[in-house]
C-alpha cells in the first residue's frame, strides 16, 4: 500500500470520529459537515508523506473546531461567541488517546452519524451520498465520479440532504429503541446500495465506482464492531465479502459477463468466502432470522460448492421460499423460480414465473424475460427461448447485460 | 439512473423562440438531478457522414424529414422512471411538442 | 465550436449483421474515445435504451399524459451520441467518417451544430 493510500484510509477512518466529536460539543449539521470536510483536505496536502502528526484525531478536530468558528463567524455573528467559548474551553481535552486508538464513543458517534445521514425524510439517492461525504470522509468530487455526474449535480445533492435533515429537526443522537429497529434497515439498506452500486461496475471508465464495494464492506464492519450481536448487520457483512469474492471471475477475457455456473471458481476469494460464510453461521446460529441472513446463506450455498453441478438447489429452494414469505418482492420470486426449476424442473420454474406477468413492479422488466428465456431453453423450447432473451436485451439498460443476453439468443440461431 | 429528456419542437415554431425552463431548472438543479443540458441549432444546417470501405460521403440536411424535430436535450439522474416524467412535465408545456424520456444505457452490469 | 455526432440505428440492419460484424462496431468504439479524448475534443457521450424503453411527456392545459413508447415510430431512431468541441464542421465531419457505425451500410452519422451546451458545472 502506498503512503498515498494509508493516507487515505486514516483520514476516512478519523472522519467520522471527528465530526462526531464536533456535533457533540456544537451541534450543526451543516456547519460540522463542512468544517471536517475543509480539515480532512488540509490535512490531505499538509501531511505529505511521513509527516502525520502524532496525534491526527486531535489536529483534525482543532482544525476542523477553527474553520468552523470562522464559518460561524462569517455567518452568524450572534452565536459567535458561545461556540468560540466551547472551542477555546477544550480543543484537545476530550480527544486525547493514543494515535490509532479509538475514544470512547468513537463507535456509538459512528453509529449516529449513520442513522442521521440515513435519515427517512431524504431520497435513497441523498442517503447514499451524504453517508459517502459524512462518515465515510469522501470529498464531494470523489462521490460525483463514483456515480458518474458532475461535481454540479453532487453539491447541491448534499447540501439539499443536509437542509432537509434540519427541517426535519433530527438530531445528532441515537434513535429511541421503538424506532432503532426500522432506522438500522435504512442504514443497512444505504450500505448494500453503495455496495452494489460498485459490483456492477467492473472495469473501464467505471473502476472508481468500484471502490465504492470496498467503502461499503469497510462502513459495514464499522456499524458490525458497533453492533457485534446483531445478525443482520453481520450477515450483510458476510453477504458483501461472499459476493464481492467473485468479482474478478465475473467477467470474461473479453470483458463480458460470465454467468456464476460459468465462473472459474479459482479466480474466487478463498479468505473473503471463508470469513463471510463463518460470520452468516454465526449470525444463524444466535439471532433471529432475517432477510440479510437468507441472502448471505444463500449466497454461501452456491460459493462454497466446488463445482457449479456440486450446488445444493435444494436447500436454495427451501432458503427462497423462507425468503419470499418474509420479505415478499419479485426479484425473490425470480430467484426463487430458477431453484424451483433446479429441483423440480423447468416447468414448476416457468409457471411460478407467471405469476410475476401483472406485477407492475416488474412485469417489462428484462430480468423477467431472461430468467424466461433460461428456463424454456432448458425445457427445449429453442424459439421461444431466444425471442425471450431478444425481449430482455431490448429492455436492459445496462450495456455488458444487453450484450450478453443478445449472445445467448445469438446462440439459439442455431 | 440516468434520463435523457427530448425536446420536440413543432416544425411549424419559429426558430429562436424562447422556452421558458425555469422552474424545471429550479427543481432538477436544486436536487441535484440535472448533469447537463443543450441546445440545438437549425436541423437544415446538419451533414449527414457515411463511410464505406473507406469512402466518406457527405449529405447536407438532416438524418430523416420529419414533421417535428428534437430542438434541445437535458440528461437528468433521478431515482426512478416516475421522477423522470415529473420532471419532463415541467418542461412539456407551450411550443414543445412533447419531452421524450429515455433510459441511458449504464456501461456497467451484474452477473444475469 | 460543438457538435454532436448522432448514432442513428435501424434494428433491421443491425439485427441482420453477424456477431462478430456487431460486436467489431462495439469494441470500435473504444479507440475512437481514445481518439477524440486525446486530442481534447470529447466532451461527453451516451448510450441509449431500446426506444420501448422510452415515454413520452406532453402537457396541455396544465394537465400532463404520458405514453409509453417513443415520440416517433420509424425505421430508425437515436441510439447515441458524441459531443464534440473542435475547431471547424469540417473537422466534426471528419470524426464522425471514424465512428464505426458510419461504416455499417445503410447507418450514417448525423453532425449537428450546437448552439449552447453546458453541465451542471455551467
Amino acid at each position: 500500500m502506498s503512503t498515498t493510500e494509508r493516507l487515505g484510509d486514516l483520514l476516512r477512518e478519523l472522519a467520522p470520529q471527528v465530526l462526531g466529536l464536533l456535533l457533540r460539543r456544537h451541534g450543526g449539521f451543516e456547519e460540522c459537515e463542512d468544517a471536517v470536510q475543509e480539515a480532512l483536505l488540509v490535512a490531505a496536502t499538509r501531511w505529505p508523506a511521513g509527516d502525520i502528526p502524532e496525534n491526527p484525531r486531535s489536529w483534525l478536530v482543532t482544525v476542523a473546531s477553527r474553520r468552523l468558528v470562522d464559518q460561524i463567524r462569517s455567518e452568524q455573528a450572534r452565536r459567535r461567541r458561545e461556540v468560540t467559548a466551547a472551542v477555546r474551553e477544550a480543543p484537545d481535552a476530550a480527544v486525547a488517546p493514543a494515535p490509532g486508538e479509538e475514544g470512547p464513543g468513537a463507535r456509538d458517534d459512528t453509529l449516529a452519524l449513520l442513522f442521521l445521514c440515513c435519515h427517512p425524510g431524504l431520497t435513497p439517492a441523498s442517503q447514499v451520498a451524504l453517508t459517502l461525504r459524512a462518515v465515510g470522509g469522501l470529498t464531494t468530487v470523489e462521490v460525483a465520479r463514483a456515480f458518474l455526474v458532475p461535481e454540479a449535480t453532487m453539491a447541491p445533492r448534499i447540501s439539499r440532504a443536509k437542509q432537509r435533515i434540519r427541517t426535519a429537526g433530527a438530531s445528532f443522537e441515537m434513535p429511541p429503541p421503538q424506532e432503532r429497529a426500522i432506522r438500522l434497515d435504512a442504514v443497512l439498506h444505504v450500505l448494500y446500495l453503495i455496495f452494489n452500486e460498485g459490483y456492477t461496475a467492473s472495469s473501464g471508465p467505471d473502476l472508481h465506482r468500484g471502490d465504492l464495494t470496498g467503502e461499503a464492506i469497510r462502513l459495514t464492519r464499522m456499524v458490525h464492531r458497533s453492533l457485534p450481536d446483531d445478525g443482520e448487520v453481520a450477515a450483510l457483512l458476510a453477504l458483501m465479502l461472499l459476493t464481492d469474492a467473485r468479482r474478478t471471475a465475473r467477467t470474461g477475457p473479453d470483458g463480458g459477463l460470465m454467468p456464476l455456473a460459468e465462473q472459474d471458481r479459482k479466480r474466487w476469494d478463498a479468505a473473503m468466502i471463508e470469513e463471510g460464510a463463518a460470520l452468516v453461521t454465526d449470525a444463524m446460529s444466535v439471532s433471529p432470522l432475517g432477510p440479510y441472513q437468507l441472502q448471505a446463506a444463500i449466497a454461501a450455498l452456491h460459493v462454497q460448492a466446488p463445482r457449479a453441478e456440486d450446488t445444493d438447489w435444494e436447500q436454495i429452494r427451501v432458503l427462497y421460499g423462507i425468503l419470499a414469505r418474509i420479505a415478499p418482492n419479485p426479484m425473490v420470486t425470480l430467484n426463487h423460480a430458477v431453484a424451483v426449476a433446479m429441483t423440480r424442473g423447468p416447468q414448476a420454474g416457468l409457471e411460478l414465473l407467471e405469476s410475476l406477468d401483472c406485477d407492475p413492479r416488474i412485469a417489462r422488466h428484462h430480468r423477467l424475460y431472461a430468467v424466461r428465456a433460461h428456463l424454456q431453453e432448458l425445457v427445449g423450447e429453442y424459439a421461444a427461448a431466444r425471442e425471450n432473451y431478444l425481449l430482455a436485451a431490448r429492455c436492459a439498460t445496462s450495456l455488458p447485460e444487453q450484450r450478453y443476453l443478445r449472445d445467448r439468443a445469438g446462440k439459439l440461431e442455431r | 439512473m440516468k434520463f435523457l429528456l427530448n425536446l420536440y419542437r413543432r416544425a411549424v415554431a419559429l426558430p429562436g423562440e424562447r422556452l421558458d425552463h425555469e422552474e424545471f431548472l429550479a427543481t432538477a438543479g436544486q436536487a441535484g438531478e440535472l448533469v447537463s443540458a443543450h441546445v440545438f441549432a437549425d436541423p437544415s444546417i446538419s451533414a449527414v457522414v457515411w463511410a464505406r470501405d473507406g469512402v466518406v460521403t457527405v449529405t447536407e440536411g438532416p438524418y430523416s424529414q420529419t414533421p417535428d424535430h428534437v430542438a434541445g436535450q437535458y440528461v437528468v439522474d433521478c431515482e426512478s422512471r416516475e421522477r423522470a416524467v415529473e420532471l419532463a412535465a415541467l418542461i412539456a408545456g407551450g411550443q414543445v411538442g412533447g419531452v421524450e424520456v429515455r433510459p441511458l444505457m449504464d456501461s456497467a452490469g451484474m452477473e444475469m | 465550436m460543438k457538435f454532436m455526432l448522432i448514432m442513428h440505428n435501424n434494428p433491421q440492419i443491425w439485427d441482420a449483421l453477424t456477431e462478430e460484424e456487431r460486436n467489431e462496431v462495439m469494441s470500435g468504439h473504444g479507440p475512437f474515445m481514445e481518439t477524440v479524448k486525446k486530442s481534447g475534443e470529447m466532451i461527453s457521450t451516451t448510450a441509449l435504451a431500446d426506444p420501448s424503453q422510452s415515454a413520452v411527456v406532453r402537457v396541455r392545459g396544465g394537465v400532463p399524459a404520458v405514453t409509453d413508447g417513443p415520440y416517433l415510430e420509424a425505421k430508425e431512431y437515436l441510439g447515441g451520441y458524441y459531443m464534440v468541441e473542435c475547431d471547424s464542421r469540417e473537422r466534426a465531419l471528419e470524426l464522425a467518417a471514424l465512428i464505426p457505425d458510419a461504416g455499417v451500410e445503410g447507418l450514417g452519422i448525423e453532425v449537428r451544430p450546437v448552439l449552447f451546451a453546458g453541465t451542471a458545472d455551467g
